[in-house]
C-alpha cells in the first residue's frame, strides 16, 4: 500500500502545462516601480513555470505514466482529498460492505470466500492490476466481476451476483482496494491479444446516432471541457469507482454503458466480448497507472 | 434498507480537556421524494432525517437533516474529550429504523 497517495493536491492543469480557470493562475505580481518591471515578471514567471512544473512532476508521479495521466490528475484538489481520506472516501464503504461479504457463506457448499483464500490482503494482493486473464474453462478472457461470479457458481454453488449490485460491486471493490498503488500490469498472454486489437477498434469506432468515437473525446479533446466536465483519458484504473454523478459505486462496465448511451449508441451487455476487449484495451494502454480502487469520480 | 453499512472514526485515545474531531459516514439514497420513475410514478421520500451522536450517553451534536442532503452522507464535527468511554451515533431514517455504530475512547 502506497502512503496518502496524494498528501497535498496539486493544481489542475492541462494539455501543454496551462493552469486552467483563474483560480489556478499565477498569482498578481506585487506592484513595481515602472522601470524594469517587463524584466522582472518575466524572470517571476520564468521561475513560476520552472516551479508548477517540478511540484507537478513529484506530485503527480504515480499518476502519470508517460502521456498516460490517471483520471485522478482531472480532479480539483477537494475531490483528490476525498478520494484520500480513508473515510471521506465513501467508496470505502462498499469496501467495507465487500469484506463482510468475503467472510460470510453463501451457496450450497457452505463456502465463504475466504474459506479458499483465506486473508483476502494476501491473497487478492495483485489482482485488480492484473484483470482481465485468460480463462480456461471458458475459452475466453474474463474481467474481476466475472471471475468472483465463477468462483460463486463452480466453488461455492451458489447463484452469480447480479451486475452492479451492491454485493458484486462490494466484493470487486475489496479485492480491489488489496492492490491499492500496484501499478497495471496485465500478464502477457498472445491469446489476449485479439481481444485488446478488437478493444481499440471498438475505441476508435464511430456508433451512435451522434457517430462519436471514444477517442474523439478521450484522445484528441482531452483537457478540454465536456459541458462542466473536463475530459480525461478515460483510464480504468481506479474502477469500481464512487462518482458522484451516481451517487453510488459504478463498475467499469457500467461506465462504458454509460458512455455508449452519451453517444446514442445501443450499449453492449455487461460482461459482452466487446467491453471485455475494451477493459483489455484500455488496461494495457494504460499499463504502470497505479490501482486507485475504489477512486471518487465526478 | 437495514443492511446499511455505517464507518466512523473517533481518536481511539485523547488527552483530557483535548478538541477531538469525530467523524462518521454511512450508506444511504437519502431519495428526496421529488424524483419520478420511469412510469412517471413519485419515488417516494426516504431520507435520514435525524442524525445524534452521544458521549456515555449525553448528546454532544445532532443534526436535522433534509431532501437536499447527499446521498451516502458524511458528516465530521468537533467535541471535549472529557472521559473515557463510548461514543455511540445513531441515524433516523423516515421508515424508523434506527442505524447505530459506536467506538470507544481512551481519555487520559
Amino acid at each position: 500500500m502506497i502512503p496518502a497517495l496524494n498528501p497535498t493536491p496539486s493544481p489542475l492543469v492541462g494539455e501543454g502545462g496551462k493552469a486552467l480557470g483563474s483560480r489556478h493562475a499565477a498569482p498578481p505580481t506585487p506592484t513595481l516601480p515602472r522601470k524594469g518591471r517587463g524584466n522582472l515578471r518575466a524572470v517571476i514567471l520564468v521561475t513560476l513555470v520552472f516551479v508548477s512544473s517540478a511540484v507537478l512532476a513529484a506530485d503527480q508521479a504515480p499518476y502519470q505514466i508517460g502521456d498516460q495521466r490517471s483520471g485522478y490528475t482531472y480532479l480539483p484538489p477537494e475531490l483528490q482529498a476525498q478520494q484520500n481520506d480513508e473515510l471521506g472516501n465513501q467508496g470505502m464503504l462498499w469496501v467495507e460492505r465487500g469484506a463482510a461479504l468475503w467472510r460470510a457463506p453463501a451457496g450450497t457448499a457452505g463456502k465463504s470466500c475466504a474459506t479458499c483464500h483465506g486473508d483476502a490482503a494476501a491473497s487478492m494482493k495483485g489482482m485488480r492490476a492484473s484483470y482481465p486473464r485468460w480463462n480456461d474453462g471458458l475459452g475466453k478472457p474474463i474481467d474481476l466481476e466475472q471471475r468472483i461470479n465463477l468462483c460463486r457458481t463452480e466453488q461455492m454453488g451458489a447463484e452469480p451476483l447480479a451486475w452492479e449490485s451492491e454485493a458484486l460491486l462490494g466484493i470487486t471493490a475489496y479485492v480491489g482496494r488489496q492492490s491499492l498503488g500496484m501499478k497495471i500490469a496485465l500478464p502477457a498472454d498472445p491469446r489476449l491479444e485479439p481481444y485488446r486489437k478488437a478493444g481499440e477498434a471498438f475505441y476508435n469506432q464511430r456508433r451512435g446516432q451522434w457517430q462519436l468515437a471514444c477517442s474523439y473525446c478521450h484522445v484528441e479533446q482531452v483537457g478540454h471541457h465536456l459541458r462542466g466536465d473536463l475530459l480525461s483519458q478515460g483510464q480504468t484504473n481506479g474502477f469500481p469507482i464512487y462518482r458522484l454523478l451516481w451517487d453510488r459505486m459504478g463498475s467499469v462496465q457500467r461506465m462504458f454503458r454509460w458512455c455508449n448511451e452519451g453517444v446514442r449508441a445501443e450499449p453492449y451487455d455487461f460482461g459482452s466480448d466487446e467491453y471485455i476487449g475494451l477493459e483489455i484495451y484500455l488496461a494495457e494502454r494504460g499499463r504502470g497507472l497505479p490501482v486507485e480502487t475504489p477512486a471518487v469520480r465526478r | 434498507m437495514n443492511d446499511a453499512v455505517s464507518r466512523v472514526r473517533v481518536p481511539p485515545k485523547a488527552a483530557k480537556g483535548e478538541v477531538i474531531e469525530i467523524r462518521a459516514v454511512i450508506t444511504h439514497p437519502m431519495e428526496s421524494g421529488q424524483r419520478v420513475n420511469e412510469l412517471g410514478q413519485r419515488v417516494p421520500r426516504k431520507i435520514i432525517n435525524r442524525f445524534v451522536c452521544s458521549y456515555n450517553g449525553t448528546e454532544v451534536f445532532a443534526a436535522d437533516w433534509f431532501p437536499a442532503v447527499t446521498a451516502n452522507p458524511y458528516l465530521s464535527f468537533t467535541t471535549v474529550a472529557t472521559e473515557s468511554g463510548t461514543v455511540t451515533f445513531a441515524w433516523v431514517d423516515d421508515d424508523g429504523t434506527v442505524y447505530s455504530a459506536s467506538a470507544p475512547i481512551e481519555v487520559a
